[in-house]
């Protein structure tokens, strides 16, 4: 005899946790498209530049 | 011990997905998505995919989170109104404490994630868009004057403003008369759906206009706001963001939406019980088909323009 009946709530719970699981994995793929979208475009390229530029002055 | 605390214990009360999901008003969602990505497919500058589809999604879950700080403040007259008795806090599946973490953990994931996709000005906008509306319309006018709906709708109206500046990363004119578009089309919406929603807002003491000034008053109301909205409306088919199409479509659903307001002003009560405000009803629809094509004109005229046609 199993003591861990499967009961309604359980189910509810099961679906909101799904729920959660897949918005934070799309949030993740998100913020990875974001990213190399940003990086290929050169979004961060004047950063890198001013950085070079500061190491060849120094 | 255990057994007294399972019993007691009602199932029915726990929370689905859904009912979180609930709390961020899905239905006011879908007009914020559509009119900021018309804002944002309308303005000069092309936006990449990527950026474009996490930017909407962030103004999305920027205005989800403002309705549920929204449900948290008004879940005492969201108990008393028959139209928000089903929310989930009047329904007892999420507490009030809940509704409020969820609404400032969202607010601020938004605008910074807004920020970092996109401009610091669309999520400086967005960010005010969201104070607005909880702070200006739901804590402050929405209780103390019947002007509530008619200041509060530029709440509503900032999204394709965010979505123009999600885009350009600047302000300009041309967003702002999608601004207006929406901001006169709110008070006529909303004040039809208080005439047949009777008396929901007194129930609740909302001052709406219903029930300061009359019903009688607010069908006036409606007209003059449906007129005003009417010269607007067709007035921005001659801009840079009208056309030929948008115009027809202008010229025709504002003559249908003059029509629906000539015959609510010329209605009473009696008149409005005996087929129990089907006008008002009939009104209230249209005026959700008026926005939805006005701005889908606009978005045609948009999307026309890189094949030489769209605008004059």
């Amino acid at each position: 005899m199993s003591f861990r009946t499967e009961h309604e709530i359980h189910q509810r719970r099961k679906g909101r946790n799904i729920g959660l699981g897949l918005s934070l994995a799309g949030f993740v793929v998100l913020i990875l498209s974001l990213t190399v979208v940003k990086v290929t475009r050169g979004d961060f390229a004047l950063s890198v530049q001013s950085s070079t530029a500061t190491q060849e002055g120094n | 011990m255990a057994d007294a605390t399972t019993n007691s214990y009602n199932s029915e009360d726990e929370a689905s997905f859904g009912d979180f999901f609930a709390l961020l008003k899905p239905r006011v969602m879908t007009l914020v998505v559509f009119t900021a990505i018309v804002g944002l497919l309308a303005a000069p500058v092309s936006v990449h995919p990527v950026i474009g589809f996490a930017s909407i999604l962030f103004i999305a879950i920027g205005a989800g989170a403002s309705g549920a700080l929204n449900m948290w403040w008004d879940a005492d007259i969201d108990r008393v109104m028959r139209r928000t008795r089903k929310r989930p806090i009047p329904a007892g599946k999420v507490t009030e404490d809940d509704a409020l973490y969820i609404g400032v953990a969202l607010s601020g994931m938004s605008v910074i994630m807004l920020w970092l996709a996109a401009n610091l000005l669309a999520a400086a906008m967005l960010a005010f868009t969201i104070f607005f509306y909880v702070v200006i319309y739901s804590m402050w006018l929405k209780r103390s004057t019947p002007q509530n709906i008619v200041i509060g709708g530029a709440a509503g109206a900032f999204p394709p403003v965010i979505g123009w500046i999600v885009a350009t990363g600047s302000m300009a004119i041309e967003p702002w008369l999608m601004f207006a578009l929406i901001f006169m089309w709110t008070p006529p919406h909303f004040w039809a759906l208080a005439l047949f929603m009777r008396s929901d807002y007194d129930d609740a003491n909302v001052p709406m206009l219903t029930v300061t000034h009359g019903r009688p008053a607010t069908r006036f109301q409606i007209l003059v706001y449906t007129i005003l909205l009417a010269a607007l409306a067709i007035g921005t088919a001659f801009t840079s963001i009208g056309g030929p199409v948008y115009l027809v479509v202008a010229v025709v659903l504002n003559a249908m939406f003059a029509k629906g307001a000539i015959s609510i002003w010329r209605r009473d009560e009696d008149m409005a019980d005996a087929d129990d405000y089907l006008v008002e009803r009939k009104f209230f629809r249209l005026s959700l088909l008026y926005l939805f094509l006005h701005f889908g004109a606009i978005l045609i005229e948009a999307l026309l323009k890189p094949f030489g046609l769209g605008g004059w």
